[in-house]
């Protein structure tokens, strides 16, 4: 059996389109290919190649340090912030290496979301920060826009917690309704992958298992990867799981066989919490 | 270290902390209280009829016949003072040369001690300077010009081992057995109904002009000419300063050359202000030519010069504080630099910017020697906006230290001076108070 056959064998959700909008394929979204980023001296990437299939959820694992963030960050580009860093071999998002000269960053991040480690909405009203991105790409009245508002919400599960409150400063709400009200922001551009780095770190366990849940239902829909510490985590929401250990990939595949029968000794020892 | 020396320790910190707090709080007391009470004195204060007779004349203000009766019941008053002098001058005519030689110099004395106090006699001849056309406006001034008229100072340099002993001998002593030795008591006996003293609330000092360099009216030229100068430097400074401080924090990389200019603002924004002054005059007026002469333009392009490394540090300062991850956040959701500056950073920078700019604008408003040379004059008329590219101003800062120093009659003048220092004192206390609510809003506003 092919590695995703098992996973479509496994759910069968994901194949019978169950969430509504884009139905996921055995398309290749992201295909990194022998891809390395340095910071300066500092090789923070060896030399990776995986695929990330379209429409499913996968996770990134690893211990501290070991490349995992950065390779997210390096899909959206958001590495162009960090001074001195520079990046070798390709990374393809739908047949483009975002790399290239060419590319319009802006367009890129707009069509790769992105939810960080720490819920950081604007210091703007709820519903302000939903309306950033749309306002920033496109002209719309203000009904147009107060029906994305409402969609992005009601998609990011919080809608019926905000409804009454969009003027409300967005730092007024919880951690975990921060969190949503990101994922929110991101789903009102319309792109057709989230990157999520570390998405429920700072959270308490109730408002992780809301993301969690979210991240379930927007499997399908958008091609999500994402990176935690938390092996349960990967385990939980991730159809495929790539194991990364001091910049180089060590194992990728199905999360159901990465977390049963790893073939390699280090992705064994580190999902059993030998170390890590 | 011990438990017991660790607890010494602390307490004798915390002690001397408030120490130097309580000792700084009572130095601000001892400064502003007096400064703030003498001020008002300009405001506020005994005046005389001289002063509403003035202010009927000049200002068009008060009830001109209620004024004419004062008038009239203060002439009558004083009428015998005159009668007393005319009659002497009389006798002394027909009188032998000894006794005029005698009586000569100190009755011309007397005269103008009295010119000082209740201004011209009746029937003479109107003085040129509007200062010698009326009597002492201040009941306050009017009692030292008594006492100029009851006694003549006279210097004692007989001990050269002292300096002079001054001595005050009464002038009626002088007159014995003439018509003019009941003068000095019978003024001092009726001075009040003859200058009819009463408080007044004399608000307009704030709005009037100044008349004959300050004797009378009020500040308005240098209120608005310390408006105009320091709007004037903002205007130039905030844009100026912002776009540097988001050059510096968000565009710039950090080159030598980037550190070596960031040294430079912090090094300019501890140069004297008097060296911005030379240099204002240097370059605005003498080579750029902005103006023909000192202009409020000029002024303010100096101290724009003056206050903008403190504004963009304080800009960067503020930029700098805004948590990355807004920046972040922007730039994922596919936002450009420049629309994440302005969308995100400089909002959520707006707080600590804003106090910037105020505490700027005071310091602006404040300062004196950027202005000495480039658009500060003595006295003027309020300007018009039109004229502020050309025309020098009075400001608040620079008559402080001129009515201080350089002005002619520096004791009669001290309550002009003393209502600036309040006016000003009262400005850049406003603006520092407008930026802390402005903060305390604006941040409360970010925070939810």
């Amino acid at each position: 059996m092919k590695p995703l056959d098992m996973v479509i064998a496994d759910r069968p959700d994901v194949r019978s389109g169950n969430n509504a909008g884009r139905t996921p394929d055995e398309r290749t979204h992201v295909a990194v290919k022998v891809f390395s980023v340095f910071y300066r001296a500092n090789q923070a990437v060896k030399d990776v190649t995986f695929n990330i299939p379209a429409g499913y959820v996968t996770a990134i694992i690893g211990p501290s340090g070991c490349g995992k963030s950065t390779i997210l960050r390096a899909i959206n580009r958001m590495n162009d912030l960090v001074p001195g860093c520079y990046v070798k071999g390709e990374l393809l998002f739908d047949g483009q290496n975002v790399y290239n000269p060419d590319v319009d960053v802006v367009m890129l991040r707009r069509r790769v979301g992105m939810v960080f480690q720490k819920p950081n909405p604007f210091p703007k009203s709820i519903f302000d920060n939903v309306a950033y991105g749309p306002r920033l790409h496109s002209r719309l009245n203000q009904g147009e826009l107060a029906e994305i508002v409402e969609r992005s919400l009601v998609d990011a599960a919080l809608w019926d917690e905000v409804k009454d409150r969009l003027d409300d400063n967005a730092l007024s709400l919880s951690g975990g309704q921060q969190q949503r009200l990101c994922i929110a922001r991101v789903l009102a551009v319309d792109p057709e992958i989230l990157l999520m780095d570390e998405p429920t770190s700072a959270l308490d366990p109730r408002a992780t298992l809301r993301i969690e849940n979210l991240i379930a239902e927007l499997r399908g829909r958008y091609t999500i990867i994402i990176v935690t510490h938390n092996m349960q985590q990967a385990a939980r929401v991730s159809d495929f799981t790539a194991f990364m250990y001091e910049g180089a990939l060590i194992e990728f595949g199905p999360t159901k066989e990465i977390f049963t029968k790893p073939t390699h000794k280090q992705t064994n020892d580190y999902i059993t919490g030998r170390f890590g | 270290m011990n438990l017991k020396t660790r607890k010494i320790l602390d307490r004798a910190f915390a002690g001397s902390g408030v120490f130097s707090i309580l000792l700084m709080t009572a130095a601000l007391v001892v400064i502003l209280v007096p400064m703030l009470i003498r001020g008002w004195g300009a405001i506020y204060f005994t005046a005389t009829v001289e002063h509403r007779h003035l202010m009927l004349e000049r200002f068009d203000r008060g009830n001109p016949e209620r004024v004419a009766d004062e008038l009239n019941s203060t002439r009558e008053t004083r009428a015998p003072l005159y009668r007393m002098i005319t009659e002497f001058e009389k006798q002394l005519e027909t009188s032998d040369s000894e006794s005029r030689k005698r009586y000569t110099t100190p009755l011309r004395e007397l005269k103008k001690a009295i010119h000082d106090l209740l201004g011209p006699a009746p029937g003479a001849i109107r003085p040129m300077l509007m200062r010698d056309q009326y009597g002492q406006m201040r009941w306050g001034r009017a009692l030292v010009k008594l006492r100029n008229v009851l006694y003549r100072e006279e210097w004692d340099y007989s001990d050269p081992t002292r300096g002079g002993i001054k001595a005050l001998k009464p002038r009626a002593a002088e007159f014995t057995g003439t018509p003019v030795e009941p003068l000095c008591a019978y003024l001092e006996n009726n001075l009040t109904d003859m200058m009819l003293p009463r408080r007044t609330l004399y608000w307009q000092f704030l709005t009037d002009n100044s008349y004959d360099s300050h004797f009378f009216g009020g500040i308005w030229p240098e209120i608005l000419g310390t408006f105009y100068l320091a709007v004037g430097a903002m205007l130039f400074a905030i844009p100026l300063g912002l776009i540097a401080a988001i050059y510096l924090t968000e565009y710039a990389r950090e080159t030598r050359l980037i550190g070596m200019l960031r040294t430079c603002i912090s090094t300019l924004a501890g140069v004297p202000s008097i060296v911005f002054g030379l240099f204002g005059l240097a370059f605005f007026i003498n080579t750029l030519k902005v103006s023909s002469s000192k202009s409020v333009l000029a002024g303010s392009l100096t101290l724009a010069l003056m206050i903008l490394p403190t504004l963009i540090r304080a800009s960067e300062e503020a930029i700098r504080a805004v948590p990355h991850t807004y920046k972040e956040a922007a730039l994922s959701l596919g936002a450009g630099r420049w629309h994440t500056v302005m969308s995100v950073i400089l909002p959520a920078a707006l707080p600590g910017i804003l106090t910037g700019i105020v505490i700027s604008m005071g310091r602006a408003a404040g300062e004196t020697a950027p202005i000495i040379f480039t658009a500060a004059v003595s006295v003027g008329k309020p300007l018009a906006l039109w004229q502020v590219f050309s025309q020098p101003t009075p400001a608040l800062s620079w008559n402080i230290y001129n009515l201080a120093t350089e002005h002619e009659a520096v004791d009669e003048i001290r309550h002009v001076q003393y209502g600036m220092v309040l006016v000003l004192v009262s400005l850049v206390l406003i603006l520092n108070l407008a930026a802390i609510i402005l903060r305390a809003r604006v941040s409360k506003r970010l925070k939810g």
